[in-house]
């Protein structure tokens, strides 16, 4: 039964890991870019609703109200405004851009809120759980992130497949040129892109928060196991992500279990493994 | 050319459109009219700028020096999906389908984004009716055949309601009877009140609907007007046709 529960207990964790890899997964697949300050962007999402929360003393939960609709104005105009400007067959420009954003987004942080860890309180919520069986109990709030994180890839498939925004999305993807002539204005289908990708930051900045101390230079790590999800899950799948967040997160789950300095590392270990053995990811394609 | 003169709508107008790649000059100082209404062939040798005409005018390259107007309006600066919008479409040579939708989706895209979407859904089924693609409507665009992505290409092209049609090349590679669908189809199109620009090699094809022909060499035209006496010019026929290549 220990085993068991170590193996559920990761897939939870999983979910965070996840929603870490969503936004990244999303982008990726409709413009290339890959974007180095997408862990810095989860932990200003962190502080925004540390912020909000703060000033109104709303739960954490429902900051989202506030935190989700911000941070996808931000990435609307975070694209419209400078990344767009680098997107071109050079895979190098939106490499350089994002990484120096990171280092401003970071050093932001860390001059507005000081070194000092934050935490979000969800009370209750936060320390709540259930007996399935005995010997395994489920926390209220993992739960809730891992249930979170399949409604939002599950929400983000029927858009991309069933709504003209989605066919939008893929016909970019597809090829940008002929997507253009057929009307499509490029640059506000990324622009709603990296909006949608930054609404999923959100949600995964605040769940972050509520589960975990978080400080300015925590992002980079972020941005490791959202990649790394990406990448076991297979580029440009959703689903794949998803199920990369949750491998990623039983690998680390069964490596602290082995010996407590191991968590990271076994995760690493199971990434490398995947990438050696199957380096186009375990579900490749699906939105393209 | 002066159109406008004798009472006749200008629907497109290039005026000294220059554009050079390098040292290579691909558009060289092109000046050219369409009449609202007009069914005009571009014949040329390969490489002779034709391909690049088409992109300056659907705006995926913009030009260096000189100005394009459509419906009287300044477009030169325009995106290309602001153009798709006002009524510019252009089918590709080499067919560019995309190729993890379906032959519905990859129609139903431009039926919503390059038109007013009301009625998105019936207008991508009328183009996919028009160009004989309605029984493959759900099958992977990746998975057709060379005909069914030209034919794609059309449907395509018809679903973003153009005024301006330009077609580059979609009867190469045909058979007969698939070229004569092909040109009935045209033939409807135009009728239906769509100006038309067709860049084609396949002469005899192109001379069937044609009302107007412009013969394209090295970025500049050489020849501009009825049919039969661009075919019989002399210049035409030692430029572009050779001594032995006529139809």
């Amino acid at each position: 039964m220990g085993w068991i529960n170590i193996v559920i207990q990761g897939m939870l964790v999983g979910g965070l890991y996840a929603l870490f890899a969503t936004g990244l997964s999303l982008i990726f697949g409709v413009m290339r870019l890959v974007n180095i300050a997408h862990g810095d962007l989860i932990i200003g999402a962190a502080y925004l609703a540390y912020t909000v929360i703060q000033l109104t003393g709303l739960h954490p939960l429902a900051s989202l109200v506030v935190v989700v609709p911000a941070a996808a104005a931000f990435g609307y105009g975070l694209q419209l405004g400078i990344l767009n400007r680098t997107l071109d067959k050079d895979i190098l420009p939106p490499l350089l851009v994002t990484f120096g954003l990171s280092v401003i987004i970071q050093n932001a942080l860390l001059e507005i809120y000081s070194a000092d860890s934050r935490k979000l309180n969800a009370g209750s919520l936060e320390i709540g759980s259930f007996s399935l069986v005995p010997g395994i109990d489920i926390g209220y709030f993992p739960l809730l992130t891992f249930l979170s994180a399949i409604a939002v890839v599950w929400a983000l498939q029927v858009l991309l497949f069933h709504s003209p925004a989605g066919r939008a999305f893929r016909a970019v993807s597809d090829d940008p040129e002929v997507s253009q002539l057929m009307g499509c204005d490029n640059r506000r289908v990324y622009a709603w892109a990296m909006a949608l990708s930054m609404a999923v930051v959100a949600m995964a900045g605040v769940f972050l928060a509520v589960r975990a101390n978080f400080d300015p230079f925590m992002g980079p790590s972020r941005l490791i196991f959202g990649f790394e999800a990406v990448i076991i899950g297979g580029l440009g799948n959703l689903w794949g992500t998803l199920a990369g967040g949750i491998i990623l997160g039983v690998a680390q789950a069964v490596g602290a279990q082995i010996d407590p300095g191991w968590q990271v590392l076994a995760g690493h270990l199971v990434f490398l493994v995947i990438l050696a053995v199957r380096p186009q990811g375990l579900f490749p394609r699906g939105v393209t | 050319m002066g159109y406008a003169a004798h009472g006749i709508i200008t629907m497109l107008l290039l005026d000294s459109l220059s554009k050079r790649y390098g040292a290579l000059v691909v558009t060289d100082s092109f000046s050219f009219e369409v009449a609202q209404g007009e069914f005009v062939g571009i014949l040329g040798p390969n490489g002779a700028g034709k391909t690049t005409l088409f992109n300056l005018i659907a705006g995926t390259v913009k030009p260096d020096t000189g100005t394009i107007t459509f419906q009287s309006r300044d477009i030169t600066r325009e995106g290309a999906a602001a153009r798709c919008r006002s009524g510019i479409s252009r089918s590709f040579q080499i067919p560019h389908p995309f190729v993890g939708m379906t032959v519905f989706e990859n129609v139903l895209v431009g039926a919503t984004f390059g038109r007013k979407a009301e009625g998105s859904v019936d207008y991508a089924m009328q183009a996919l009716e028009l160009s004989g693609l309605s029984k493959k409507a759900n099958q992977l665009a990746g998975s057709l055949p060379l005909l069914g992505r030209k034919r794609l290409e059309l449907a395509r092209a018809l679903a973003t309601e153009p005024r301006l049609l330009l077609l580059d090349e979609i009867a190469g590679g045909l058979t007969e009877s698939e070229c004569h669908e092909l040109l009935d189809v045209l033939r409807q199109v135009h009728a239906s009140g769509v100006t038309i620009v067709w860049i084609e090699h396949v002469v005899r094809a192109l001379l069937s609907v044609a009302q107007r022909l412009v013969v394209v060499n090295f970025g500049k035209k050489i020849a501009d007007g009825a049919p039969d006496k661009v075919m019989d010019s002399s210049e035409v026929k030692s430029v572009y046709l050779g001594e032995d290549a006529l139809v």
